[in-house]
């Protein structure tokens, strides 16, 4: 055993199941979008309209989606980061039962709770506040409520953990010397915890990108995703090439997105 | 307990972690049965001579030695020395008990055996029945001694502590050293004892060897580290001192580098340049004597230390007996010390 | 006045968050043959139909071997992988951790369709064999991380004392560190066995004919809404809680290891 490879053998199993069942697959598959020796796929892929805005959409959904996750997951973060012990528990189970919650579970309490019969639309309005049903599932708005609810977790996680590691001494200094609440807010915790929340935001919205179940289930055909488009593509039309073409481009987006992310991230360590 | 007692040879290592020198041509021999404390500032390179000595970390030159058995490169399991951690290291999923028989175990010692050595080590330490309890249900000087137990069960040829009272109050790790020196001469055992506190470098050992920058500044007795420091570094670390450089003019005679004539008893030849140590507590009657200000004054319950600026521009601590009440800051006070009473290196 | 706004807020987002889970209780409950809110009358009909129909049954006992052999082969090969990248010192150690967190990141529905085409190739579709294969994939970012954060904040000195004490390095390892390494080991083995019995999108193209709780389930919704998917809601979520309850008790917190 060589010094320069110390430890590293029983890395070795995994690393071959992750190259057999993994890496050697996805590369394999991505390779038949050049089968023919030209571009010609992802040209179509990039160059026509149809496919084109369904990228588009699909970034358009995951910024939506990131922003609101955002919105929602940062006090609630901030909330369990700075409560009681026992109360952080609680808001801990009530944040982890629906992330292991099966995805399929949730996106069918979804299509009860937003169809045009649904508990949400039938409640509204028989307390007269809606004569006709909102229009909640099988579009845009659907496919917005589902994956907000299934990213919202990976939200909070990252920055509960940045409140957390924020030094409380600074806190109470700045009260000390008598910052307001919104002062101590603005001042402190949001830049502090801004590599936390931008951790987040990275996570919710590569996500968000390869997202199939919940547009395929709420957005009832109507909004496309690039990974229905893809799903669709092999098992319908049975067109191998350009499934292989679109995968490479999701595939490249994703990890481009990633690894600017990372790069930022350390950059923000160093300093 | 039978002992195996062993001595200790340690000859030139060198340990480099990257661009630091972490042991720098240490060399050591500890004779079978004595307590060697080595005493240094964090970073001096203790601790990683005593890893290198317990097998946790090769050398990159130097050989050590159990009885002139050559054990540098062997595993530390089969080293055969106890070592009680800087935070103990009790292995906090088994029980007392379990923890002391773990090296009995891992040497498939005979249950009944095990169970004997077991209650005869947990007696050494004074922990009869404590041997169901977990780790973490003993309170910091309990776990202290269970780890000592565990150390000396196997009987080990050597004995190594790492700072092992750093956690533990003042009247504890008092306490604690006076037992592990009863235990140590008890057993015979060879014992290195690793300290950055020199007060307990000096209530331990037989010797100690003083450790700085991965080198060993001196080794002899506590009397002698503390009368006779080899040079700057002794001197300044190991209790409090006036430390001063100068030329001897004459034989018998230092002249400082602040212009002030000393007297000693040391026959250096003239123009030797030398340090002089004055101990604080060494001041009162004498043929040097030196007339200043007191610039501070504090109680210390049985004695006073006095911080004089000297006239002839040295500056001085001296302790004193209590008497009478506590001289004002600047006023004015007179010092001597004897010639003997200054030490010359 | 901020800090009461805050948690008026975080309610509402509770809500939100818990809505879904709670809406199928009643509904599995229900006595329509549609689905109604509010049920009419109280039922276990659904139970009973999940409960009499073999192809839910096959489906759910299905899931749980393949999620529990999921669990299984992700440790034996995350555990020594996490050793791996938590204390191995060699050249190309962050590109291997890199490979290791890479499943988290690739979207699925692209592995699944690398895999589809491979597998029907090699004749793998609807072998459960395939499926754990592709789900331990999946499952060894959650492995890895989990046991490398357990690793983290592993006290080496417990293993030197061990070696120091006459241990060999596999009895340090046996009797040492993995007891101690227990609790992470429990949620990293419990979070594989949820994320493969959760698991959809691989399934629905490696599964073939046979089916998976999740695409049993994926078809029912397509097909027809009925509570029965309710009552299987219920019994999932109630499964998930459990999990969650053991993780709490026997596991590593979390919490803990999101950081």
């Amino acid at each position: 055993m060589t010094r320069r490879f110390s430890g590293v053998w029983p890395a070795v199993p995994a690393l071959i199941l992750l190259f057999f069942v993994f890496l050697f697959p996805v590369v394999r598959m991505l390779g038949f979008s050049v089968e023919a020796g030209t571009l010609d796929w992802y040209a179509k892929a990039l160059g026509e309209g149809l496919y084109l805005r369904v990228f588009w959409n699909t970034f358009e959904i995951a910024l939506l989606v990131t922003a609101i996750c955002l919105l929602l997951g940062y006090p609630l973060g901030f909330l369990i980061a700075t409560t009681t012990p026992a109360w952080a528990t609680l808001g801990f189970i009530f944040v982890l039962l629906p992330l292991w919650t099966s995805v399929l579970v949730r996106t069918y309490a979804w299509m009860v709770l937003l169809g045009r019969n649904g508990v949400l639309n039938r409640g509204l309005i028989e307390a007269g506040l809606i004569s006709d049903p909102l229009p909640l599932l099988h579009n845009f708005n659907g496919v917005l409520i589902g994956m907000v609810h299934v990213l919202l977790p990976y939200m909070v996680l990252p920055v509960y953990g940045a409140v957390r590691r924020l030094d409380p001494a600074l806190v109470a200094a700045a009260e000390g010397l008598g910052a307001s609440d919104w002062r101590i807010f603005w001042r402190i915790y949001l830049p502090l915890t801004l590599p936390g929340i931008f951790a987040g935001a990275v996570i919710v919205f590569v996500l968000s990108l390869g997202f199939y179940i919940t547009p395929a289930l709420l957005g009832g055909g109507k909004v496309m995703m690039v990974a229905v488009m893809i799903e669709q593509e092999v098992r319908q039309t049975l067109n191998w090439p350009f499934a292989a073409a679109l995968s490479a481009v999701l595939l490249a987006v994703t990890l481009g997105v990633y690894s600017v992310a990372q790069s930022f991230t350390r950059q923000e360590a160093q300093r | 307990m039978a002992s195996r007692s062993a001595d200790l040879e340690i000859e030139g290592l060198v340990k480099r972690f990257g661009e630091v020198v972490a042991l720098d041509g240490v060399s050591l021999d500890i004779a079978s049965g004595e307590l060697l404390t080595i005493l240094g500032p964090s970073g001096s390179g203790k601790t990683t001579l005593l890893k290198v000595v317990a097998g946790f970390e090769t050398p990159d030159a130097g050989t050590v030695r159990v009885d002139g058995t050559d054990i540098t490169l062997l595993p530390p399991a089969r080293r055969e020395i106890g070592m009680v951690f800087q935070n103990y290291a009790l292995f906090p999923h088994l029980t007392v008990e379990r923890n002391v028989a773990f090296p009995l175990e891992m040497r498939n010692v005979g249950r009944a055996e095990i169970e004997r050595r077991v209650a005869e080590a947990l007696g050494l330490v004074e922990l009869q029945g404590y041997g169901k309890r977990l780790p973490r249900q003993l309170s910091g000087g309990q776990q202290q001694r269970v780890a000592l137990a565990r150390a000396i069960v196997f009987n080990p040829r050597l004995l190594l502590l790492d700072e092992p009272f750093g956690a533990l109050d003042r009247k504890l790790r008092e306490t604690m050293q006076l037992e592990v020196r009863r235990l140590q001469r008890r057993l015979g055992l060879t014992t290195i004892f690793i300290t950055h506190d020199q007060e307990e470098a000096l209530v331990l050992s037989d010797r100690i060897a003083v450790m700085n920058k991965g080198k060993i500044q001196q080794v002899a007795s506590t009397t002698e580290i503390y009368e006779r420091p080899a040079n700057d570094f002794v001197a300044d670390f190991v209790g409090e001192s006036n430390i001063f450089h100068g030329t001897v003019t004459e034989v018998g005679s230092v002249t400082l580098e602040s212009g002030r004539r000393l007297l000693i008893a040391h026959g250096a030849p003239v123009g030797t340049r030398v340090g002089v140590l004055m101990r604080p507590e060494r001041f009162g009657q004498g043929v040097n004597s030196f007339n200043g200000e007191v610039k501070e004054a504090v109680y210390l319950g049985s004695s006073l230390k006095l911080r004089v600026a000297c006239d002839d521009g040295v500056e001085l601590i001296v302790r004193q007996p209590v008497r009478g009440p506590l001289p004002a800051a600047g006023s004015r006070v007179s010092v001597a010390i004897e010639r003997e009473s200054i030490h010359v290196f | 006045m901020s800090r009461r706004a805050l948690v008026v807020a975080c309610a509402a987002i509770y809500v939100f968050l818990m809505l879904p889970l709670l809406v199928v209780f009643p509904i599995s409950l229900s006595s329509a043959p549609y689905m109604q809110f509010p049920p009419p009358g109280f039922s276990t009909q659904w139970y009973e139909r999940y409960l009499d129909d073999p192809q839910w049954i096959d489906a759910t006992v299905r899931s749980l071997y393949i999620g529990a052999a999921t669990a299984v082969l992700a440790l034996v090969l995350g555990v020594p992988l996490a050793f791996s990248l938590a204390r191995g010192r060699y050249i190309g150690r962050t590109l291997l951790d890199r490979i290791a967190l890479a499943p988290l990141v690739v979207p699925t529905i692209i592995l699944s369709v690398g895999l589809y085409g491979l597998f029907a190739k090699l004749k793998l579709i609807g072998e459960w064999y395939g499926l754990v294969l592709a789900h331990t994939v999946l499952a060894l970012p959650f492995v890895v991380l989990v046991i490398v954060a357990g690793l983290r904040d592993f006290d080496r000195a417990l293993e030197q004392a061990a070696e120091g004490l006459g241990a060999s390095r596999m009895s340090t390892l046996l009797r040492i560190t993995l007891p101690l390494l227990r609790p992470s080991l429990v949620s990293a083995g419990l979070l594989a066995f949820i994320s493969s019995f959760d698991e959809l999108v691989v399934a629905l193209f490696l599964a073939g004919p046979n089916m998976t709780l999740p695409k049993k389930m994926f078809d029912n919704i397509l097909m027809e809404i009925d509570p029965t998917i309710a009552a299987v809601s219920v019994m999932q979520i109630l499964l998930v809680s459990i999990v969650l309850v053991l993780i709490g008790r026997f596991g590593r917190g979390l919490s803990g290891s999101a950081r």
